[in-house]
C-alpha cells in the first residue's frame, strides 16, 4: 500500500480537468471535490480507470436537499474508494431544482442502478440515460420526491405541537 | 445469463421443455426469511429471469434521522441490520464522536470491540445455520440458536434489550460491564467453541451440503466489486476488504486477527468465510478481554453528548441541567460533514452525516451494504434452480431492515 496523499489526489485531478473542478475542501481528512455537473461522469470514469489514483470502487451515491442554495439546490454527492491506495474521495456536484439533470454512472459501475434510483426516488435527481429509473423503495403512485426539505416529517398544518420544543 | 466461471448450471443452453413460467418468490415466504419479492421466470426449474421488488418494510430513516437529536437516533440504527444491532449503535455513536472530536477512552474501546464481535459473531451464526436449514440441515441451526440466545443474554446483561439493543451512549457505554457479564461471557467463551465444533462438523465437510452449496450463486472478485459488494460476501470472492483492517476504527489496529477469504464467491465460500470470521471474532473476544485496559467507561470531556447517569440526575445539579439540554435536544453541534464506515454483518456500513449546528442532523445517509449487494441478485441465480436461489438469497445474508431503511 502507497502514499497517496489528498494533495496528489487533488492535484492529479486539477491537471486532467482543469476548470471542472470548482473548489475543493478536506473536512475530517475525506477529500470534497465540487465538480461541474457535466464533466461528473468523465471524472468518475476516468478515476476508475487511472493507473496512479486507481479509485475504482464506489461506496456510495447520495443527494443533499439545500433548498436556499438558489440554483443549486440539489448536491448530489458520490464516494468512491481507492482499495490499493485506501484513500476515499467525495466528488459532488450541485443541480438546480428545476432542472436535476445529471449522468448517470451506471455504464462505469453495475452497482450504481440502485443508488440512483433511490436517490431518484427520494430526491427526484433525473439520471439521464439510467437504464431503468423508476422508483424503488417508496411506492410507485407517489407524486413528490419525500426527502426534500419542503416535506415536513409531520403535517405542518397542525397546530397543537410547538415546533420549537420538539426538534427541528 | 451470468458471465462469471463460477456459476455451475445443470442446464444445456436449450430450454426443458419450453414452457415458461412466472413464479413468485416472496414478498411472504418462508424460504425468503424476510420481505422481498422475486418475480422469477423459469423454465421448469431453471430461472430465466428475475425482477426484485424492495421497499416493503420501508421505515423513512434518514427522514426520521432528520427530525431526531444525535442521541435519539441510536435506536433507528438498531432497526436496520438488527442481527447484529450494536455494531450499527455504535457505528452510529462513533461517526458523532468523530464530528464532535471527541476523546474516548481506551477501554470503551475495547469494550466495544468484545460487543460487536460478539454480535457479529451471533450475525453470522444467524446466516450459516439458516444456510443449514435451506439445504435441509434444521439440526445445526437450533443448537447454533441456543448459542445466539446466550449472546443475547450477555447483551441482555449489558443493555438491557435483546435484539434491538440501543447499546450504549455517544462518548460511551451507560455503566461498566458487570462482573455478571464476564461471567456469562467467560462461560460462553468457554462452551461455544464446542458446540461450533459440533456445527462444523456437521456442515462444513458434509458431502451432501458441499454438493449443494458448492457453484450455486457465484460471483467473480471484479463483478462482486464492480456491484459494490463488502463483507464476507466480498471477500468469498477472493478481495480482501475489510472496514477493520483498512481504516481500523475503535482500536482494532491492537488485535490480531486474519482476514479470511474465498475464491469462488459461491454460497460455500461465503459460509466458510464467515465460519473462519466467527473463529477470529472469538479471538479477538479474548485477546480485548485480556488486555482491556483500566480506565474510564465513558468520555468525561463532552457533557453535553453523554447522557449522565440517572443518580447524578437526581442530585447533581450540573447532570440535570446535562441532561435536560441532552434530552431536549439543546446541545451545540459543530457544523461540519463526516462520513465514518465500519464493519457491519453484512460489510461496509457507512454514516454519512451532514451537521449545520442545528439540534438533529441536517442529513443523514446510510451506507446499507444489503442495499448495495442485493442487486446483484438476479445475477447470481440467473440459470440456476429456484433451490440455489433460495440457497443464494440466505447466504448473501439479505437482511429486510437494512436492505429497506
Amino acid at each position: 500500500m502507497s502514499n497517496l496523499s489528498n494533495e496528489t489526489v487533488l492535484a492529479r485531478l486539477q491537471e486532467q480537468f482543469g476548470a471542472a473542478i470548482i473548489s475543493s475542501e478536506t473536512p475530517y481528512d475525506l477529500l470534497s471535490v465540487e465538480v461541474t455537473a457535466d464533466k461528473a461522469h468523465d471524472i468518475i470514469a476516468w478515476l476508475k480507470t487511472d493507473g496512479q489514483l486507481r479509485m475504482s470502487f464506489l461506496t456510495l451515491i447520495g443527494a443533499v436537499h439545500f433548498p436556499n442554495d438558489k440554483g443549486r439546490e440539489i448536491c448530489i454527492n458520490y464516494h468512491v474508494h481507492s482499495l490499493v491506495h485506501n484513500v476515499r474521495l467525495r466528488l459532488r456536484a450541485f443541480l438546480p431544482i428545476e432542472e436535476p439533470n445529471i449522468a448517470t454512472i451506471t455504464d462505469i459501475y453495475v452497482g450504481a442502478d440502485w443508488l440512483e434510483r433511490e436517490t431518484y426516488d427520494f430526491f427526484g435527481v433525473n439520471f439521464v440515460g439510467h437504464p431503468d429509473l423508476r422508483r424503488i423503495l417508496n411506492e410507485d403512485s407517489m407524486d413528490y420526491f419525500p426527502m426534500r426539505k419542503e416535506y415536513h416529517l409531520e403535517d405542518a398544518t397542525r397546530e397543537d405541537k410547538d415546533d420549537r420544543y420538539f426538534g427541528r | 445469463m451470468s458471465d462469471t466461471p463460477n456459476n455451475k448450471s445443470l442446464f444445456s443452453d436449450e430450454t426443458i421443455d419450453g414452457e415458461i413460467a412466472t413464479l413468485n418468490l416472496g414478498p411472504t415466504h418462508p424460504a425468503t426469511h424476510g420481505i422481498f419479492q422475486n418475480i422469477l421466470t423459469v423454465d421448469g426449474e431453471k430461472i430465466l429471469a428475475s425482477e426484485q421488488t424492495v421497499g416493503y418494510i420501508h421505515r423513512a430513516f434518514e427522514k426520521l434521522a432528520e427530525r431526531r437529536p444525535y442521541n435519539q437516533i441510536t435506536p433507528i440504527t438498531d432497526r436496520l441490520n438488527y442481527c447484529s444491532s450494536p455494531i450499527n449503535n455504535m457505528g452510529w455513536e462513533m461517526t458523532v464522536e468523530k464530528l464532535i472530536g471527541a476523546e474516548i477512552p481506551k477501554r470503551v474501546e475495547y469494550m466495544r470491540v468484545i460487543i460487536m464481535e460478539l454480535s457479529r459473531i451471533a450475525d453470522h451464526l444467524v446466516c450459516n445455520s439458516v444456510i443449514g436449514v435451506d439445504t435441509g440441515a434444521l439440526t445445526g441451526f437450533t443448537y447454533m440458536f441456543q448459542q445466539r440466545e446466550a449472546i443475547y443474554e450477555i447483551l441482555e446483561e449489558v443493555s438491557g434489550a435483546r435484539l434491538t439493543t440501543n447499546m450504549g451512549r455517544i462518548g460511551g457505554f451507560e455503566r461498566d460491564f458487570s462482573p455478571r457479564f464476564y461471567e456469562k461471557l467467560e462461560k460462553f467463551l468457554k462452551e461455544f467453541p464446542k458446540h461450533f465444533k459440533e456445527f462444523d462438523d456437521l456442515l462444513t465437510r458434509n458431502r451432501i451440503f458441499m454438493d449443494r452449496t458448492i457453484g450455486a450463486g457465484g460471483i467473480s472478485g471484479e463483478r462482486a466489486l464492480d456491484y459494490g459488494f463488502t463483507g464476507p460476501n466480498l471477500r468469498a470472492a477472493g478481495v480482501d476488504y475489510d472496514v477493520r483492517v483498512m481504516n481500523p476504527y475503535s482500536s482494532y489496529q491492537d488485535f490480531d486477527f486474519i482476514v479470511p477469504v474465498g475464491t469462488q464467491g459461491d454460497t460455500y465460500d461465503r459460509f466458510c468465510v464467515r465460519q473462519e470470521e466467527i473463529r477470529q471474532s472469538l479471538s479477538i473476544i479474548r485477546q480485548a478481554i485480556d488486555k482491556m485496559p483500566e480506565g474510564n467507561y465513558f468520555a468525561e470531556n463532552i457533557h453535553e453528548f453523554y447522557l449522565p447517569r440517572k443518580e447524578d440526575v437526581y442530585t447533581k445539579m450540573e447532570a440535570l441541567i446535562y441532561h435536560f439540554k441532552i434530552v431536549m435536544g439543546e446541545t451545540p453541534v459543530p457544523v461540519g460533514e463526516v462520513y465514518h464506515s465500519v464493519e457491519g454483518g453484512n460489510g461496509e456500513l457507512g454514516f454519512h452525516l451532514i451537521s449545520d449546528g442545528g439540534r438533529t442532523p441536517y442529513r443523514l445517509q446510510f451506507r446499507r451494504p444489503c442495499f448495495i449487494y442485493y442487486q446483484a441478485y438476479p445475477e447470481m441465480i440467473t440459470g440456476q434452480t429456484i433451490s440455489d436461489a433460495v440457497l443464494t438469497l440466505s447466504s448473501l445474508n439479505v437482511i429486510a431492515g437494512e436492505l429497506d431503511a
